[in-house]
């Protein structure tokens, strides 16, 4: 019932022309630049890697084999699993989940203070300092970093000089660089969906809770925390989808021994030119992950209309 | 009941930067009082409000509750509630949580806070009502929840800013009389803000008229009306005829004032400013549009107004007449409607008699702008 109202609203408001070019173009996008793409690897993901002459031929078949290669590697009688490829595929989900809620306890403080002194200029000054960094090239970030983590680097030179280490701290096979890295790369898309949540919070309603009592940590708990929930869901799906899926920063940061899924994925890809088995990886990263975003905000009780606002 | 805690604001000081807000004011508020600062939009009823509740801190002198000294007493440790200007329930809690919401800071079980509430509902007429969002409640009754939450705390003193602007007129009136009942039934002090001179007449035992930062009189509504004492308040409070002269001479606690352009007229001086009028001081008379009536051929001259009709309009109940006045304002005459087709014809010249007890002379000062 509702959404045939929506539709003629929207054609009352753009015209009829433009109502459905605007339509056309929202479909073109999500055709051929979404659905048409991820099918197109969906269907690569249940082939076999088959020398060009053979493809369409008698051989070219569906197949699970490249998700059986997840789970048992090579071995065909599925007797042993691929315990190195499920292993980083566990530790690419878990980092990224700690990646998250590392980044949700920095920005909450970070998105109240911004948003409850709303309307000063120092403020907008400091959002404006926090973009800055942004124009600047992923890869280039990561490098910085990985400069300022070196052994010689701008870190352990001053904590040297402070005399709090004595040797330099390899960051860089520790993963510390790693997660600094992937922490500091999406965390504006955190920040900036709890900061926007919590600008609209009324300051009275704090000023009230307050009056009768509460506790900061209470009204935080009571009042702020729920307001935020919608930012807070959202800005977590983000960086969580984005952190597990993410290349430049493991690729530059990460320890020589330490594998991120995605970079299997490429490998996959680029260096053994097996793109069916590359589509079956990238495709088992994204419906975990998409499953896990799922679960979260069932548990949270947070809708996905919640998250668009 | 309770006998109510006394409230008192001495040499109050409040300022913003080189801006002060609020100016040398003290107030001596009863225990059990209801009582009202009025004044117009940005004249510092919010700050002092916000000093009484503790969210800033006087830049110089002192708030007592109970006769306490409140400095360095944060807002949640004040025995004060505040209802906001904009009410500012919790949208996300139920209706009962909100109320509750000082008990379940105070660490009360879900089944005591549930009981509590569920009184306090019954108390504003919205029993059965808890489970609901206030967002699914009308405004009228999104009020008295904000009413009862302040109230669920047992406050000594309720501070309410402005509650009842965002209502309409009939909802705005009967909540007045409403706020009257359940103070007299709890019995604390109300310390209430309006910009609305009716709701601070109707409902105060006393009432403060502030004039940019300054407190210009407390008095109870009555005398507030009657006796303004000074041009601000006469102007502010009510419609007022406002006659500018001269004092001609002074007999006791009367007065005549030689007018700009009616003439000498005969006017009570206000009880503030007994004695401290002088001969040939500027002067301003005020007589409301309901104590001037059609005079007789023969009233006496020294409380007789004459001046030609501009306009008359019908309000219902009465007849609006408007003259010619002084300084390009109009007098206002206000005849009751007991059936008569008109009062005047445009262009008339009429004679407006009135009582002098019903006028008060002041020496002149600054009027509200309307
Ligand atoms: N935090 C502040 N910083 C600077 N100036 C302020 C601050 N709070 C209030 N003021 C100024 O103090 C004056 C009084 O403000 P206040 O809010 O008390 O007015 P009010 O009488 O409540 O007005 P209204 O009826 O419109 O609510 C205003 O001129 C306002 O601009
Ligand atoms: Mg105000």
């Amino acid at each position: 019932m509702k959404k045939p109202m929506i539709f003629s609203q929207f054609f009352k408001n753009n015209g009829a022309v433009m109502g459905s070019a605007l339509i056309g173009l929202v479909a073109f996008w999500l055709i051929f630049l979404i659905i048409l793409p991820q099918l197109s690897m969906l269907d690569y993901s249940f082939r076999y890697n088959l020398p060009p002459a053979e493809v369409g031929g008698p051989k070219d078949v569906y197949t699970l084999s490249n998700y059986e290669h997840l789970i048992y590697g090579s071995d065909s009688s599925h007797q042993t699993y691929n315990t190195v490829d499920l292993k980083v595929f566990m530790r690419t989900i878990l980092a990224a989940m700690l990646v998250t809620i590392f980044n949700i306890f920095l920005c909450y403080p970070l998105a109240y203070f911004l948003g409850q002194s709303k309307g000063s200029g120092f403020v907008r000054l400091l959002v404006v300092l926090l973009i800055i960094p942004y124009w600047i090239n992923e890869i280039l970030r990561a490098f910085a970093l990985r400069i300022i983590f070196g052994d010689s680097g701008l870190l352990n030179e001053a904590l040297m000089f402070l005399h709090l280490t004595s040797a330099p701290i390899d960051f860089i096979r520790q993963d510390i660089a790693l997660y600094a890295g992937l922490g500091y790369a999406y965390i504006l898309l955190m920040l900036f969906p709890m900061y926007n949540v919590i600008e609209s919070l009324d300051r009275n309603q704090i000023e009230a809770a307050r009056d009768m009592g509460a506790s900061w940590l209470h009204i935080h708990r009571r009042i702020v925390i729920p307001y935020a929930k919608p930012g807070i869901v959202s800005g977590a799906t983000m960086v969580f989808m984005l952190s597990a899926g993410a290349l430049a920063a493991p690729q530059i940061l990460g320890g020589p021994s330490s594998l991120w899924f995605t970079q299997l994925v490429y490998q996959w890809f680029n260096d053994s030119l097996n793109w069916q088995q590359g589509a079956a990886y990238a495709i088992v990263l994204l419906v975990s992950t998409i499953v896990i975003v799922l679960t979260v905000m069932r548990v949270f009780k947070v809708n996905m209309g919640d998250i668009g606002k | 009941m309770s006998s109510g805690v006394a409230v008192d604001l001495e040499n109050i000081t409040i300022r913003f930067g080189d801006f002060t807000a609020v100016k040398d004011a003290n107030v001596n508020i009863n225990g059990g009082d209801f009582f009202s600062f009025l004044g117009p939009s940005g004249c510092g009823k919010t700050t002092i409000l916000r000093a009484v509740s503790g969210f800033l801190d006087p830049s110089e002198g002192r708030v007592l509750i109970g006769g306490k000294d409140m400095a360095g007493i944060g807002p949640n440790k004040r025995p004060t509630a505040l209802i906001f200007q904009n009410l500012a329930l919790f949208p996300l809690m139920k209706v009962w949580e909100n109320i509750a919401f000082s008990m379940e800071v105070a660490g009360a079980s879900a089944g005591e806070r549930r009981k509590r509430a569920d009184e306090l509902l019954d108390m504003i007429a919205l029993g059965g009502q808890g489970d609901k969002l206030p967002s699914e409640l009308s405004g009228g009754q999104k009020q008295r929840v904000a009413i009862a939450r302040a109230l669920c705390a047992n406050p000594d003193v309720l501070l309410l800013d402005e509650p009842l602007s965002a209502l309409d007129l009939k909802l705005r009136q009967h909540m007045r009389t409403e706020l009257r009942e359940i103070q007299k039934r709890v019995g604390i002090t109300f310390i209430y803000i309006t910009h609305d001179q009716g709701e601070a007449l109707t409902m105060s035992d006393n009432v403060a008229v502030m004039k940019a930062g300054v407190i210009e009189q407390i008095d109870t509504g009555h005398h507030i009306y009657d006796d303004p004492s000074t041009p601000f308040v006469a102007s502010f409070v009510g419609e007022n005829n406002v006659f500018r002269g001269k004092v001609k001479s002074i007999n006791g606690a009367n007065a005549v004032i030689s007018t700009n352009r009616s003439g000498d007229l005969l006017s009570r001086i206000t009880p503030a400013q007994v004695g401290k009028m002088q001969v040939g001081d500027d002067a301003m008379m005020f007589i409301r549009p309901e104590a001037l009536e059609l005079a007789p051929t023969d009233a006496a001259s020294e409380t007789t107004i004459t001046a030609n009709v501009m306009n008359e309009e019908f309000e219902g109940n009465s007849f609006s007449v408007f003259l010619e006045g002084d300084g390009g304002k109009m007098i206002k005459m206000s005849v009751p409607n007991l059936g008569q087709d008109h009062i005047s014809a445009r262009g008339e010249n009429l004679s407006l008699r009135y009582d002098a007890s019903n006028a008060v002379a002041m020496p002149a000062g600054e009027l509200a702008s309307e």
